[in-house]
């Protein structure tokens, strides 16, 4: 029981120290809560988005075969279907129209997409939930509305009003917030692709294991093709945000990394008076152990502290609010930008990983410094 | 109760700024009495008194506590014995600021890990000794000096050390609270408590209850008299 | 009201338990509440054959990640440099590395 009294004492001593330098320590747990938060954040959207890719494109194509012309992705002859149809393994193929319409008055590029159903009706369309419209230059981006006639300007210049029969719903924003979904014939009248061409060409697989030896055939059956599995497709998403990818991780290790140079440098700075304090202790009979001990509760309170807080608010930030302060950098030069009520997930480890990564180095900058104080001699408090 | 011998103290050895503090210091200081060091600025009284109060360590020399060789024990262990053995009260008090008298004087026994009740009784029993209990949770900026200063003394005597240390105890204070200072030392001595005290102040050597008056100079003892 | 600070940082840290506790309710919650939308995106994905989220819709290969090729994002020029800012928090997708049908 002793040990643990101890330390209760000392805890008490800490936060009545850190109560009477309570302007340093609130600026400085004010930062670090913003930290935890910015941090946070990233990782409940990143986690909460990799899940939803996963679990919603586990429905794509096992395979999707594209076919190159001049190292770019160009049109698919139809009758390569035919060959690869032969595969054995292969269920079903069907091939795929879809590219990309820019509006040049609302400015924004949608991803036109052929759906079969609306074949026999040609001259309606489906559009996402995150379709907008301008009327007219200079006027608002508006939402468009069933029954409204949307303008298209063909590859030749003259005009296609189509007119829109649905909207895809909102829930879906994530995965077709940007598709129209166009006919066959306004495929063909909107974009000159050859009759006998398609974008590319989806397969439908029994056995995914076989996915290997499948793409391996189309290949040499057609050597100008490329297959991508839905296993790559998985793990593109996987890796979407991974943190060997770019911008992230650089901006999330010179986030930690600049603060715990703040804290060192304001943290740990010992005024006169703390280390006034200091050699009082030693000399009323502390040790330099139990010194050193005030300092690691200093950093560990300051720190849960801060990351209960900041996770609290970032969990709110992200689920609540739509992730709204990372809408700048996310959008880019996006027109259309989904609005992100993405489902929750946490990933208890990642977390714990960030409990670990903000607590020890703050923890450690906070005691580090203060060894010199804290090996000071008993008597000198009786010296100066 | 404790001994010295051939105590030596040099600050900062090798540099240019050598100082020979103490030299050649043998003295024994009897318990139940109470010795006062007494010289001039310079003389060597603080240090002296650090290391009797094993707050410091001598360069050369032997130190005994209760006839128990400490020269060479590791920190860990002299702090314990320090903080169970040797009460002190400072020349400039040392009180800490922002927080209450009663934590103040519970301070000095938080690394023992004792039960907070006990420990407290134990400090609330020594304030009212020094009729302070009313103002136990007050902070220590509020206190007047001689309210300070008895704080400083229950301070020094929440671990029931057998000795007490002061260093130039009466130098900021008044006539009237000196001779106050002098009778709790009074009080201390009849409870069986040795006392030491560094002091220049004729008010402290030249007061009756004081057993034995070391003279110090230049870092030497002069005359260890005895006053009978 | 509390005896001793340490009671304060007890305190904190109950509540702190308490706020991660109420998080991983929401979580289970909000996951079994949105179960039947999930299965319903599932399907449109399936009938549209989608292969790719619309997250960022700046350019072909930040719309359509798994499907583009090296080329893609150096549209004009293999040369020509990086220039859309998705393109960055973007990650390369593995299997530009390897190809599966080496």
């Amino acid at each position: 029981m002793g040990a643990f009294e101890k330390q209760r004492n000392i805890v008490d001593f800490t936060l009545s120290s850190l109560g009477r330098r309570k302007g340093k320590i609130i600026s400085l747990g004010t930062v670090y809560t913003f930290v935890i938060f910015l941090l946070a954040s990233v990782l409940f959207f990143t986690q909460a988005i990799k899940r939803e890719a996963a679990l919603l494109l586990q429905e794509a194509p096992e395979m999707t075969v594209q076919r190159l012309e001049a190292g770019r992705q160009g049109s698919i002859p139809k009758h390569y279907g035919d060959s690869i149809a032969a595969i054995r393994g292969v269920q079903s193929v069907r091939p795929r129209l879809w590219g990309y319409y820019y509006d040049s008055l609302s400015e924004a590029t949608f991803t036109i997409m052929v759906n079969d159903e609306l074949n026999e009706k040609p001259g309606e369309i489906i559009i996402g939930s995150a379709v907008k419209v301008r009327s007219a230059a200079g006027a608002e981006n508006r939402v468009v509305r069933i029954n409204d006639t949307f303008p298209f300007k063909t590859y030749d210049g003259s005009a296609l009003l189509l007119k829109v029969k649905g909207i895809l719903p909102l829930t879906s924003e994530l995965e077709a917030a940007d598709l129209i979904l166009v006919s066959e014939k306004d495929y063909r009248t909107l974009f000159a692709v050859n009759n006998d061409h398609a974008t590319d060409l989806v397969l439908r697989v029994r056995n995914t294991k076989e996915l290997t030896t499948i793409a391996t055939k189309i290949v040499q059956l057609h050597p100008d093709t490329r297959p991508v599995s839905r296993e790559e497709i998985l793990r593109t998403y996987e890796a979407i945000f991974d943190w060997r990818g770019g911008l992230i991780i650089v901006t999330m290790a010179g986030v930690l990394f600049a603060f715990i140079i703040l804290a060192w440098d304001k943290a740990t700075g010992l005024s006169a008076e703390e280390k006034r304090e200091i050699g009082v202790l030693k000399a009323i009979g502390w040790e330099t152990a139990d010194i050193l001990l005030m300092k690691f509760w200093e950093g560990v309170s300051v720190s849960i502290l801060a990351f209960i807080l900041g996770v609290f608010l970032a969990y709110l930030h992200v689920f609540v609010g739509s992730a709204l302060l990372f809408e700048p950098v996310l959008k880019g030069w996006s027109v259309l930008y989904p609005d992100f009520r993405l489902t929750p997930h946490v990933d208890a480890y990642q977390l714990a990983t960030l409990f670990f990564l903000t607590v020890i180095p703050y923890t450690v900058v906070t005691i580090i410094p203060s060894w010199r104080s804290a090996t000071i001699d008993p008597d000198s408090v009786m010296r100066t | 109760m404790i001994r010295l011998q051939d105590i030596r103290k040099v600050f900062n050895a090798g540099k240019a700024n050598e100082f020979v503090a103490i030299d050649q210091v043998n003295l024994a200081i009897d318990s139940e009495m109470i010795t006062v060091l007494k010289g001039p600025s310079g003389s060597g009284k603080t240090t002296m008194l650090s290391i009797l109060g094993c707050m410091a360590r001598p360069t050369a020399g032997r130190i005994m506590l209760r006839e128990r060789e400490i020269t060479s024990l590791p920190e860990r262990f002299l702090t314990g014995i320090r903080r169970a053995t040797f009460g002190f009260i400072f020349q400039q008090l040392n009180l800490i600021k922002g927080i209450s008298a009663l934590e103040n004087v519970m301070l000095p026994a938080y690394p023992d890990g004792e039960k907070r009740s006990l420990l407290q009784k134990r400090a609330t029993d020594l304030l009212t000794l020094f009729n302070l209990a009313h103002k136990a949770s007050a902070k220590i900026e509020w206190l007047s000096g001689g309210e300070m200063q008895r704080v400083a003394i229950a301070r020094a005597l929440i671990n029931s050390p057998a000795v007490i240390v002061a260093d130039e105890p009466t130098a900021h204070l008044d006539t009237k609270l000196s001779m106050e200072f002098m009778e709790i030392m009074q009080q201390l001595k009849r409870e069986g408590k040795t006392i030491l005290i560094a002091s220049h102040d004729p008010i402290v050597h030249e007061s009756s209850i004081i057993d034995r008056i070391v003279d110090m100079r230049d870092g030497r003892v002069v005359s260890p008299e005895i006053r009978s | 009201m509390f005896q001793r600070k340490s009671d304060i940082l007890a305190a904190y840290l109950f509540l702190g338990i308490l706020a991660l506790g109420l998080i991983f309710t929401d979580v289970a919650m909000r996951q079994h509440l949105d179960a039947p939308v999930l299965k319903q995106r599932r399907e449109i994905v399936r009938v549209l054959a989608l292969t790719d989220l619309a997250l960022f819709t700046e350019a072909r290969y930040t719309r359509h990640p798994s499907m583009a090729d090296r080329n893609t994002p150096f549209q004009d020029h293999p040369l020509s440099l990086e220039h859309f800012p998705s393109g960055s928090i973007l990650a390369l997708p593995p299997h530009l590395n390897t190809t599966a049908t080496q």
